[in-house]
């Protein structure tokens, strides 16, 4: 198809790995005051053109952080730079042509059709009385060529399986062009036959130098698709790094606080609970 | 049997192109009937939409009980002065106004049911109904009848329902946004629906009354250019401001994260359509009164036609709700030597159109 040469890696091409894509220090949230923080005194690097996990049990504040990234919660103190500047230093546009947000179970009242609710993904390159035109058709249909729903294009997104949904909120995100992508719980409610599609496609776009962050209660998901793990409890990160280094019995096990045995299996990890 | 390869040699000879083109003519010959009218209404509802709007708007010239009723013929429009102030002074006024007053309320209702990400929203629903109805009462009662006092207060009363809605919202201790607007705004619908009960209680039972009762009903009699003129900056300014923004309505239907991450600001883009919807309802509310269903019926009607995205919903919500409210008007001026309030009859033919809507297949099929 013409439309598969179309660019998605939208601005200044791919950020240099060495460098963090995301770096958090000292931050603190609460909802209700500070009696009840979510969040403690965290700090974190996330690395460019990764698949970051945050794994944690839930409440342990991975979707508070995951909001806090993308700028919509603002902290209480400490600080997040995006991309090597402050965050509040970006404008909304700049802000929303760097980093996209796949929402975990998107409730969408209206039956858009697929394309439609993609083509929303062009809104940070327009003025707000602007209308999509055909530049932004293209992307929105090379997007929905990478998740693989192009043939779906027309059709109401109420009509689509909870997997292909997923993938159409994913091709929203990709018609942002962002260079960061984060995603809440994205294989939550999807099969195994959807949870493939879906890891391969962001080990794929990783390999083109985007970052993703994705948070996730399942160990086994952090273990098969990502490069960098994020272990979080009680609103803390307790470890960060490699997997190799912080997917171990004893990390998961204080983790969620239940015991955990990890097997290799053909090389490969999974975790159980022993 | 023997025709199919020379249909192929034909294919082959005609090149690529050719083909591609027999095969595009092909597809697009309309199959003819009822068939080919659905499928030429679904590539483009706007041009039928805008024919039958244009139609309705200029037959309600000559729809009315003079000099018979019925029709007038356009020949008596040229012979007749009468006839000819009637239709300038007296019922173009009406014919506009019943013409901008389906427009805004199906517009507004479009807009409310996208950015309360809810399709049981009306327009009138933010204590703007009931504060107009409550400003006319007061007007009856206690200052005067004519009709730019009435409606002034009913403006007043509307924004003012609007505003301690929004108020009590904004200070509201429960729930979401959106739930503590559509909480509040009920609260304030019955606390100025409790004020229109004590005045009509109040009220002379033999002159007053009636009056309040009359104006509750809704209708366009005795709409003059001044009127118009009352309305049409407002609601022209809201309806400008909605049209631009069509596409963007998308946005702010979706959840606040993600309309966030798109690089919208959610809620400050939703007040400002908000007060551009709710404004222009309230002026058309304080000049016809209480007319229900339009807004919240049309919208689906609309969306029937265009799919969901308000980019193409929106002004075909508004070309039909223009259409439906000059026809509503036609009947309520011509059906009975005496005048239907438009109300009833806004209210008997929503509900009819909402039965055969529900019991109707989509007609959206492809696009």
């Amino acid at each position: 198809m013409s439309h598969s040469s179309q660019d998605l890696t939208g601005l200044g091409g791919p950020i240099r790995p060495e460098q963090a894509i995301l770096s958090v220090s000292g931050l603190s949230f609460s909802y209700d005051g500070p009696a009840q923080a979510v969040l403690h005194d965290l700090s974190l690097e996330i690395p460019a053109g990764a698949v970051t996990a945050i794994l944690g049990p839930n409440g342990s504040g991975k979707t508070t952080l995951l909001r806090l990234l993308l700028g919509v919660l603002r902290p209480a103190t400490g600080a997040i730079e995006l991309a090597g500047r402050p965050q509040q230093g970006y404008s909304r546009r700049e802000r929303s042509q760097l980093m996209g947000l796949v929402p975990q179970d998107e409730h969408i009242p209206f039956d858009f059709s697929v394309l439609e609710y993609v083509l929303l993904g062009r809104a940070p390159y327009l003025s707000p009385l602007q209308m999509p035109g055909e530049a932004d058709r293209r992307v929105a249909l090379a997007a929905l060529e990478m998740v693989g729903l192009d043939r779906l294009q027309d059709r109401n997104l109420p009509s689509l399986s909870g997997g292909e949904r997923q993938l159409a909120t994913l091709a929203r995100a990709l018609a942002q062009q962002p260079q960061v992508l984060l995603l809440d719980e994205p294989a939550a409610h999807l099969d195994l036959s959807n949870q493939g599609r879906l890891l391969a496609l962001l080990r794929k776009l990783a390999a083109q130098g985007k970052s993703l962050v994705l948070t996730t209660h399942d160990p086994n998901l952090a273990a098969s698709v990502a490069s960098f793990v994020v272990l979080m409890r009680e609103g803390r990160v307790l470890t960060s790094g490699l997997p190799e280094a912080t997917l171990t019995a004893e990390n998961l096990s204080a983790t969620y606080d239940t015991p955990v045995q990890v097997l290799r299996v053909d090389g490969r990890r999974v975790i159980l609970l022993s | 049997m023997t025709a199919a390869p020379d249909r192929k040699s034909q294919f082959q000879g005609a090149g690529q192109a050719g083909a591609q083109r027999l095969r595009q003519a092909n597809h697009r010959s309309p199959p003819g009937g009822w068939a080919g009218a659905r499928a030429a209404l679904r590539r483009h509802p706007f041009l039928l939409l805008g024919l039958v709007f244009l139609l309705v708007l200029g037959a309600s010239l000559f729809v009315g009980r003079y000099p018979e009723p019925g029709w007038l013929s356009p020949t008596t429009l040229v012979e007749d002065e009468v006839a000819r102030r009637l239709v300038l002074n007296l019922r173009l006024p009406r014919v506009l106004s019943a013409c901008l007053l389906g427009m805004t309320l199906a517009a507004a209702g479009s807009v409310l049911q996208m950015i309360f990400r809810n399709p049981l929203v009306e327009p009138g629903f933010l204590g703007v109904s009931q504060g107009a109805a409550f400003g006319a009462a007061v007007s009856i009662i206690y200052l005067s009848s004519a009709p730019l006092v009435r409606e002034g207060m009913a403006t007043v009363c509307a924004c003012l329902g609007l505003a301690l809605s929004y108020l009590l919202a904004r200070h509201a201790r429960y729930g979401g946004w959106i739930l503590r607007l559509v909480l509040s705004g009920i609260a304030v619908s019955a606390l100025f629906s409790a004020g229109v009960g004590v005045l009509k209680y109040l009220a002379d039972p033999l002159s007053e009354l009636p009056d309040i009762v009359f104006w509750m009903l809704g209708g366009l009699w005795g709409v003059t250019w001044a009127d118009l003129l009352y309305l049409l900056p407002t609601v022209v300014a809201g309806m400008v401001v909605l049209y631009l923004m069509r596409w963007r309505l998308n946005l702010l239907s979706l959840d606040d994260d993600t309309g966030f991450s798109l690089g919208a600001a959610p809620g400050r883009e939703r007040a400002l359509v908000l007060v551009a919807a709710v404004t222009a309802t309230a002026a058309v509310v304080s000049v016809a009164g209480i007319v229900g269903w339009i807004g919240l019926l049309i919208p689906h009607v609309a969306r029937r036609f265009t799919g969901a995205d308000a980019q193409r919903a929106l002004p075909a919500s508004m070309l039909l709700g223009g259409t439906f409210g000059l026809i509503c008007d036609d009947l309520a001026r011509t059906l009975l030597a005496g005048e239907i309030p438009l109300g009833i009859l806004a209210s008997l033919f929503g509900a009819v159109l909402f039965m055969v809507m529900m019991l109707s297949q989509n007609i959206r099929v492809e696009r």
